[in-house]
């Protein structure tokens, strides 16, 4: 019967007021099962519905439109179907003029359709913000609401979108200030919160300074609302969501939301569902509150995450609401990736904190559901909890030895492979956090399972972010007497070959002063010092930086040379000889006679 | 005392307010707070010099605390109270403090408490005491031992402190956001909960205990940093929701049936005939009383609303004999308003005695008998009467139309009338259906007199009626009380117009007119000297009578101290108890319904606000008269 109706809707030949009738129970069907709509798109139904949108007839038109609307919502519908011919944005763009349906439907399907940042710039490079824009202040509620969803998702991550929003105006008005209007209390909960959104978007694009007040005032406060017992569940998911990425990276706002309406305190009731009362009462409610169970507490995790982000007083009131820890361990295992991931999030934001390392998470043995969480994660889970371990790895932290023993150097070494930037990084970061100060063992350790080849990829690694922390864990692994001059012995020559090679190379200063820092390490161990004292093309780079125009360069510089004439040692007077043959102590009275404390040196 | 303010030389009882900032304040106070009737419940404006301890200092206009005791410890603690409580009828009430300086160490409390509170104490100690405090943040509630509730605040930081009289919580702010309910939430959100006793007429109040201390209040003198009117939008949404969506409970159309019934008795009572008629066709309901008998009171009040009274007083002794001798009082009541009507020239008594051409004062269309003598008003009565058994809509000329000024209630005394001249007004009896004809009556009228005026009563506009009854029909149930309230509006307008009149004169002038008032007010005279003596004294006809006779006193009565009583729109309570007496006598209610449902609603409300229920500030009647 589809078919046929497809037909007859497509049929030149057909009255009018048959092929709307054709649309209208098209769109009947479409609102039933997805299996409807599967079967409905086997047809073609979206260009034979298309095509009809090109007929002179209003009331064909919005029929077509109302059952494209119905299609597109559907979840089995690709958005894609939408932007296969081009022309079909700017005919879409032109019927936005005809009527207040057509003004409905379209918005609404373009508000589904948005979906990345591809779309928004087609749909942005149609001319969507003029031409939506007036419909905000539309008559009919549901044009208006329509309109903000569709700005909503254009805006969403979109800079572009945002910068254009701030300047657009209406009768007068700039976009912010009815997106504002929008937000007040008596208006409904979606508008408010879909206003909310869009006002997020455009601050965290930067077209709204954090302390303006429409997001201090308005914006911020209205998403605090969202998140109370009062509003339903999805609202408070999506509250919390849009709030967390409104903050997540601005101290004020993070400061000002957390003593806004208790939301600390608010965020724990997201973790009591399905309630107790639920299970007994009523099934119905049961089977709702499970459904949106896992996003509330992946939500509120998340919203912990951004209010914890920078402000240890936060922090530590998070950490006191009730039963926080466990929530944040149970979520770590969670099968929900969604849960876990913001879970680990959540955990990674409290691990800043010195403070809490030291007592909360040693209380709650945070590093076994994490160290868990490590193995066979996807990667974005990975990456946050690797980024948590490298905190929890930190010197200080009483985790760092239950953590080596449950075989983290493997992990990390693995990670250093890993093919995502991120992982490396982190990787490699940990290791150096967990080499700092670190014992022998655990040294041969690090250098046994990362091997040399891999040490030297990542010394040649694109990303100086990974180049500076794999210096950092030379310099760690290279740290107190015996040790340089055990592990000089066994890799000499391939670290000195690095060194070379990176103080050859074209690198920033950062790095060549922590390379240098490095031979500075090695010219402190006994026997390491002959490594650089037989290779006259490292004491001629020394030399060099000696005399570099940057000050830092110089210091690190003057540090190996002090090691390296340190007078207490054996042999300390050849080593002086040969570098006053080299003509290092003119060097050194030049750097005496300017005014910097490396006088302290000889 | 330490004077703070520069401005201020008297110190704490000086109000260095400007004029416009006191203009302002009261402005902001008004708007938000119009529920409460500021003549009995004032609203806060400044804390009070006489309700405070001594270690309290107050400057700028008794808006600026500061401290000046020994502040050793908390035995030294000292507060103030606003001059008076936070009214009910506020709904949400909403006060905020500018800490100026937190002084020593900072111990500073801001909230509210009752009349006789001890002021050696800082606002949460006590019982019936609330106060945030800035030291350590905690929330006080009738206790000496807070509860962790917000942030600490300190110099420069505004505190604000919000009481939801609906449902009787409290919560604070600082710098403009919200802290939340002042429930100690780390108790999970269960007792000791923060719930104000409801009808407990709590004050704003300021606590101080260390030298150095100033706060500013702000009561409205200045906008609010927290936008309390737009919580106070939420709330009111919230209240007229609940309104709209209050369960009535309807079994098969028994509510609808009951507004229709409100409507038809409403345009019953008031004698709107066609209109009713023309309702009860479209609703199919029934109408009570029968169809001459609406029409006779019509016809009276419409003669009492033009101002003659004497016709109608004949009128209703002929159609309802008995019931004036029943009724000595509105027979009085009645007199008095003629009297009035002579001096005001419009009573037919006087104006047969007019220079002028009758035909040109009195303006009916048809009527074959024009004299307005007093003799033969019967046979003009019947004669209207029967000239309108369609008794169709009173045709508005264009001109009309634009100068109608409407009244919002019968009983209404407003001031919108338009019609300063009321000696001139003419009742013209536009029963015609035929408009242009009425129209071009009243061009020539116009041009012919040089008082002429016409005041149109709209009885029955049938466009109203139909659409009304439509609207009736569809709507089903919810929020019929709104629209029933509407109706109220339309029908119960009065629409009056005059030309101006450049002269007014006793009794239009005429000289005989003025010989036949003073023989009236003779009768009248005896009247009460009558009624004196067969029911005892009445005050009340005694001050009828006294302004009524004022009137003559003065060379312009229409502009002279008791000149109101020559405004037309006095007629309307004289009409409206004559009207009550008649349905009185019939046997039928002398209110209708919808006016007693308003009625009962008003008083409804200013009895939750006398009791304290805040929610009365969201649900005015107003609010659902349009």
């Amino acid at each position: 019967s589809i078919s046929r109706l497809l037909y007859l809707l497509q049929q030149e030949t057909s009255s009018t007021e048959l092929r709307t009738e054709c649309a209208v129970v098209l769109g009947s069907l479409a609102m039933g099962t997805e299996n409807n709509v599967k079967s409905l798109l086997d047809c073609h139904i979206i260009t034979a519905l298309l095509q009809g949108l090109l007929s002179p007839d209003l009331k064909f038109i919005e029929a077509c439109l109302r059952c494209l609307r119905t299609i597109f919502i559907s979840p089995v519908t690709p958005e894609d179907l939408l932007y296969t011919d081009a022309t079909v944005i700017s005919h879409l763009m032109a019927l936005l003029s005809r009527s207040r349906y057509t003004q409905e439907y379209i918005c609404q399907i373009f508000s589904h359709c948005c979906k990345g940042p591809d779309h928004q710039t087609i749909l942005f490079n149609h001319g969507a913000v003029q031409n939506i824009a007036h419909l905000l202040v539309s008559t009919s509620y549901k044009v208006q609401m329509q309109a903000l969803k569709c700005f909503s998702v254009l805006a969403f991550e979109n800079p572009q979108v945002s910068m254009t929003l701030v300047n657009v105006s209406v009768d007068g008005e700039l976009l912010p200030q009815i997106f504002v209007k929008m937000l007040q209390r008596d208006k409904p909960i979606e508008m408010q919160l879909t206003s909310a959104k869009c006002l997020t978007s455009m601050c965290r694009a930067g077209a709204i300074r954090t302390d303006d007040s429409c997001i201090v005032l308005k914006t911020l406060p209205c998403l605090v609302r969202m998140c109370s017992k009062e509003r339903l569940l999805e609202e408070r998911v999506e509250g919390a969501e849009t709030l967390a990425y409104l903050i997540e990276t601005d101290v004020e706002l993070q400061r000002t939301a957390s003593i806004t309406d208790h939301l600390i305190v608010m965020l724990a009731d997201y973790f009591k569902y399905p309630s107790s009362v639920s299970a007994i009462t009523d099934i119905k409610r049961l089977d709702h509150d499970l459904k949106h169970a896992h996003e509330l507490r992946q939500a509120a995790f998340k919203l912990y995450a951004s209010l914890g982000a920078n402000d240890e007083d936060i922090r530590k009131k998070i950490i006191e609401t009730e039963n926080m820890m466990d929530r944040i361990v149970n979520g770590l295992s969670e099968s929900s990736i969604k849960v876990r991931l913001a879970a680990v999030r959540c955990l990674h934001s409290l691990s800043r904190s010195v403070q809490q390392l030291r007592t909360s998470f040693q209380d709650h043995a945070v590093w076994k559901p994490l160290m868990k969480v490590l193995q066979n994660a996807p990667n974005e889970i990975l990456v946050v909890a690797s980024s948590t371990l490298c905190n929890l790895l930190l010197e200080f932290s009483p985790s760092k030895e239950p953590i080596l023993e449950s075989g983290a150097i493997e992990l990390l070494c693995s990670l250093t492979q890993s093919e995502n930037l991120a992982l490396r990084v982190n990787g490699i970061w940990a290791l150096m956090n967990m080499a700092f100060q670190a014992e022998q063992k655990i040294k041969s350790d690090i250098l046994r399972g990362l091997s040399t080849e891999q040490l030297f990829q990542l010394l040649s690694d694109s990303d100086v972010n990974v180049l500076m922390k794999t210096l950092g864990l030379l310099r760690n692994l290279l740290s107190t007497r015996p040790h340089i001059d055990h592990i000089m012995s066994t890799h000499g020559k391939q670290i000195m070959q690095a060194v070379t090679l990176i103080l050859e190379g074209e690198h920033n200063i950062e790095v060549k002063e922590q390379t240098l820092c490095i031979l500075a390490n090695i010219a402190d161990g006994t026997t390491a010092k002959e490594l650089i004292m037989t290779n006259d093309d490292i004491l001629q780079k020394i030399k060099y930086y000696m005399s570099h125009s940057n000050a830092k360069l110089q210091l690190a510089a003057m540090f190996c040379i002090s090691n390296l004439i340190w007078n207490e040692e054996e042999g300390s007077q050849e080593r002086q000889d040969k570098l006053r043959d080299m003509g290092i102590v003119d060097i050194l009275h030049k750097l005496s006679q300017s005014a910097d404390p490396n006088l302290c040196d000889k | 005392m330490a004077e703070a303010g520069a401005g201020s030389p008297r110190g704490g009882d000086a109000a260095p307010l400007s004029p416009p900032q006191q203009h302002e304040l009261s402005r902001r106070l008004r708007r938000l707070y119009p529920a409460v009737n500021q003549d009995e419940t004032p609203l806060p404006r400044s804390w009070s010099p006489k309700d405070k301890y001594n270690y309290i200092g107050l400057s700028q206009g008794n808006l600026r605390v500061h401290y000046k005791g020994h502040g050793k410890n908390h035995k030294d603690a000292a507060s103030v109270r606003a001059t008076h409580p936070i009214p009910a009828a506020c709904g949400i009430y909403y006060f905020e403090v500018k800490i100026v300086s937190k002084g020593r160490d900072g111990y500073m409390g801001i909230g509210l408490s009752a009349q006789g509170v001890n002021m050696n104490r800082l606002p949460g100690w006590d019982k019936h005491s609330y106060g945030y405090h800035g030291d350590d943040g905690h929330s006080f509630c009738s206790s000496g031992t807070g509860q962790p509730y917000g942030p600490t605040f300190t110099t420069g930081d505004v505190i604000g402190c919000c009481v939801n009289l609906i449902n009787n919580t409290c919560f604070y702010t600082k710098n403009g956001h919200s802290l939340g309910d002042s429930i100690s939430p780390y108790q999970g959100f269960t007792p000791p909960s923060f719930f104000l006793p409801s009808q407990s007429n709590l004050y704003p109040t300021v606590g101080l205990q260390t030298p150095g201390e100033i706060v500013d209040a702000n009561f409205g003198q200045q906008p609010f940093v927290f936008d309390i009117e737009d919580y106070m939008r939420e709330w009111r949404a919230k209240i007229q929701s609940t309104i709209k969506r209050f369960p009535i409970g309807d079994r098969l159309g028994e509510w609808q049936a009951m507004l229709q019934n409100m409507v038809s008795s409403y345009l019953v009572h008031h004698g709107y005939c066609s209109t009713a008629t023309a309702f009860a066709r479209v609703t199919d309901t029934t109408i009570q009383e029968e169809q001459t008998s609406i029409k006779n009171r019509q016809r009276i009040q419409k003669l009492v609303l033009a101002g003659r009274v004497g016709e109608a007083i004949e009128a209703t002794q002929q159609l309802y004999p008995g019931l004036l001798e029943h009724n000595p009082n509105l027979l009085f009541m009645l007199k008095c308003r003629q009297f009035v009507e002579m001096v005001n020239g419009t009573d037919s008594e006087v104006r047969c005695f007019s220079a002028r051409s009758p035909r040109s004062q009195d303006s009916y269309p048809g009527s074959p008998s024009l004299s307005p003598r007093h003799g033969s008003s019967n046979s003009h009565l019947h004669s209207t009467g029967a000239d309108s058994p369609t008794c169709s809509n009173g045709v508005m000329s264009t001109k009309s139309k634009q100068s109608h000024s409407k009244y919002p209630t019968l009983s209404s005394s407003s001031s919108s009338s338009s019609s300063s001249s009321p000696s001139s007004v003419n009742y013209s009896e536009s029963n015609s259906t035929d408009s242009t004809k009425s129209q071009q009556h009243s061009s020539t009228s116009n041009q012919e007199t040089r008082c002429c005026a016409k005041a149109i009563p709209c009885w029955d506009q049938k466009g109203y009626t139909m659409n009304m009854g439509k609207e009736l029909m569809g709507r089903r149930t919810q929020s019929g009380q709104w629209w029933g309230m509407k109706a109220t509006c339309y029908f119960s307008t009065a629409f009056l117009l005059e030309d101006s009149c450049p002269q007014r004169q006793l009794c239009g002038g005429n000289h005989a007119a003025t010989e036949r008032m003073i023989q009236f007010g003779r009768e009248l005279q005896m009247l009460s000297e009558q009624l004196c003596r067969e029911y005892g004294k009445n005050t009340m006809h005694k001050k009828m009578l006294q302004d009524a006779f004022s009137l003559l006193a003065y060379s312009d009565p229409w502009n002279c101290p008791v000149g109101q009583q020559l405004d037309p729109i006095q007629r309307e309570p004289v009409c409206a108890a004559l009207n009550s007496a008649i349905l009185e006598s019939q046997n039928l209610p002398k209110q209708p319904p919808l006016m007693l449902a308003l009625g009962q609603a008003s008083e409804c409300l200013r009895l939750m606000a006398r009791v304290g229920l805040g929610s009365c500030s969201f649900a005015r009647v107003d609010d659902y008269l349009h």
